[in-house]
């Protein structure tokens, strides 16, 4: 059945034309910054504080780019960050997957325990923490170490990514794997081989969750990496720092340059992955 | 061939179930209890002591450091900024994306006999949600330069073509909270259109057929029918944006002046306790507020789920 559209009681007017400018400025609220930003970048700093502030340059200086990825090791930082989150992403999935499985599906003495152990970790304050953890790594020689942070990303990921999982392991059927063990696979295979395949949608959810929330931490980074280990240190600490410095040298279009180089990569994967980054990121507060 | 019952308890195929699960649970739970559950316990422990952090020596010394938190005007200042984060950071957050959620799925009007949303709304939902994907630091250090207190800031620069004399968004402490305060509502709001935006299209379209049927507007049925609906929704918001109304850490650090300045005017409770442990080495002291803070956020959660029970409508 179609009918022709038809607005309510025939009240478009006022009401619509206001409600779609709201649209539009908060729009230009989130995009205008990062435009200013990324222009800023080609920019002299005349031109950065001058008169019209979303004006082109008047040529495109690259030289800031260059600048903020060797002078300021922005570059540097961004292939710690690659290669720390990536560490501590596939750890947190293999871990908690794993961990949750059994939890899920296994029933012996002590499993509600230790379930109700890793899902109180979701109410602490991570601040609560931070000395003992500060403490607990530097004993263990792991402080401005790659290894100490992965390790801390991992151990701190668990509560929501084993609470997540568990749920979706109860809601997936049983009979697949009873009918795998019953032809002699051994539970390691079937966890590997049949569960997981069929796992795939919430540990795609909670992998980008788990991606993007270590990604952006800063936290963690500033008190595990210190500042004697500069050249370990990841993409959230790096800008933060430049940017106290682009006051002292007066390198504004660096500073820019530096942020441009962590937000468009963010933009980017975000544009791709839109659909699945926005259920990832809303699938925990709907469970 | 079948064994026994009695004997199937230590049959080859029962220890192997044994094993497995041992065998899956043991890594991921020596790591949790090692890196999390041992620091949360020995957190309590800590904040009774004396330690200094330079020497490992240290002195049980009871609730010294409560005492001395509470006769800390940083402290109050700190828990008051919580106050007014909690109260106003959720409420104008949770408002702003109630409206554009509500524009960008119900408010559109009736095509072919269902609800959508305003023209472009799949462009909107894109754009909005952005903010989310990006590092709270470095948004700190985004919007460091557009609201420099000068005509240099972007917003100043703006002001002045209209003939307002620049303003001091993050010098003045009387507004520097408020300023922090809009940086949070900025990034946040896209979250929330679109965690709204999944629980209104959950909401049968013949609820809204039947109250446009009845002759209700537009305000009807947000008031009247969305907003009761979205309620549990709303509810999993709230408490989300009040954890967050207990944080604060990275932008106040990043963004504010003199880290929690002008005069404490922005600082929170996360930053004082990086600031003791880190800065002065008083682990015992920072521990003691790490317990506050706590204790602070478990209040919140206890009272929030106390006062929004409410029955649950089934559709």
């Amino acid at each position: 059945m179609t009918r022709p559209p038809q607005r309510p009681g025939g009240r478009v007017g006022v009401f619509g034309t206001l409600s779609h400018l709201a649209l539009v400025v908060w729009a230009i609220l989130v995009i205008f910054p990062i435009i200013w930003t990324f222009l800023g970048s080609f920019k002299t700093n005349t031109e950065i504080f001058g008169e019209h502030p979303l004006g082109l340059p008047a040529t495109f200086h690259w030289d800031a780019w260059g600048r903020a990825w060797a002078k300021a090791h922005i570059g540097q930082y961004l292939i710690n960050t690659v290669i720390v989150v990536a560490l501590s992403t596939f750890f947190t999935m293999l871990l908690s997957s794993m961990a949750a499985y059994v939890l899920a599906r296994y029933r012996f003495p002590g499993s509600r325990l230790i379930y109700l152990l890793f899902v109180s970790g979701l109410s602490f304050p991570v601040f609560l923490a931070l000395v003992p953890l500060f403490l607990t790594v530097k004993n263990l020689g792991l402080l401005g170490t790659h290894t100490g942070v992965v390790i801390v990303y991992v151990a701190y990921s668990l509560p929501f990514s084993v609470f997540f999982l568990t749920a979706f392991f109860k809601t997936l059927p049983t009979t697949v794997a009873e009918a795998a063990m019953m032809d002699g696979a051994s539970h390691t295979r079937t966890f590997f081989q049949v569960m997981l395949p069929m796992a795939k949608p919430g540990l795609i959810s909670i992998t980008i969750f788990n991606i993007l929330g270590q990604w952006n931490q800063y936290l963690l980074p500033i008190v595990l990496l210190p500042g004697n280990a500069q050249d370990k240190w990841l993409i959230t600490q790096g800008i933060a720092n430049i940017s106290t410095n682009a006051g002292y040298e007066a390198d504004w279009a660096g500073l820019f340059a530096a942020l441009s180089m962590a937000i468009i990569p963010m933009l980017i994967v975000y544009i791709v992955f839109q659909r699945q980054i926005q259920s990832g990121l809303t699938a925990g507060a709907l469970k | 061939m079948r064994h026994g019952k009695l004997s199937q308890a230590s049959s080859p195929m029962a220890l192997r179930r044994y094993g497995f699960i041992l065998s899956f649970l043991a890594a991921p739970l020596v790591l949790y209890v090692v890196f999390v559950i041992a620091p949360y316990i020995q957190a309590f422990q800590i904040a009774l002591t004396n330690w200094k952090g330079i020497s490992p020596d240290f002195d049980y010394v009871g609730l010294e450091n409560f005492g001395r938190m509470f006769d800390d005007d940083v402290f109050w200042q700190a828990v008051r900024h919580h106050g007014l984060l909690l109260l106003v950071m959720p409420l104008a957050t949770i408002a702003i994306a109630l409206f554009f959620s509500f524009l960008l799925n119900v408010g559109g009007g009736q095509a072919n006999g269902r609800r959508t949303g305003v023209r472009g709304s799949a462009f909107y939902k894109i754009v909005f949600f952005f903010p989310q994907v990006l590092a709270v630091a470095i948004v700190g250090v985004l919007f460091q330069a557009i609201l420099r207190p000068d005509k240099t800031g972007v917003i100043n620069n703006a002001l002045g073509a209209v003939g307002v004399d620049p303003v001091g968004w993050l010098i003045n402490p009387d507004l520097a909270l408020w300023t922090i305060m809009g940086v949070m509502v900025w990034q946040a709001v896209g979250f929330y259109v679109v965690l709204f935006s999944a629980g209104m299209s959950s909401i049968p379209s013949e609820v809204f057929e039947a109250a446009a049927l009845d002759g209700a507007g537009r305000f009807t049925l947000f008031f009247k029918i969305t907003l009761p609906l979205l309620w549990d929704t709303l509810q999993v918001g709230w408490v989300y944006l009040g954890i967050a109304a207990f944080d604060g850490f990275a932008l106040v650090q990043v963004l504010s002046v003199d880290r929690g300045g002008p005069d404490n005017a922005t600082t929170v409770l996360p930053l004082e306790i990086w600031r003791q442990a880190f800065t002065f080495s008083k682990y015992g002291y920072a521990s003691a507020m790490g317990v506050a803070l706590f204790f602070l956020t478990l209040t919140f959660a206890v009272l929030t789920l106390r006062v929004t029970r409410r029955e649950r409508i089934e559709f």
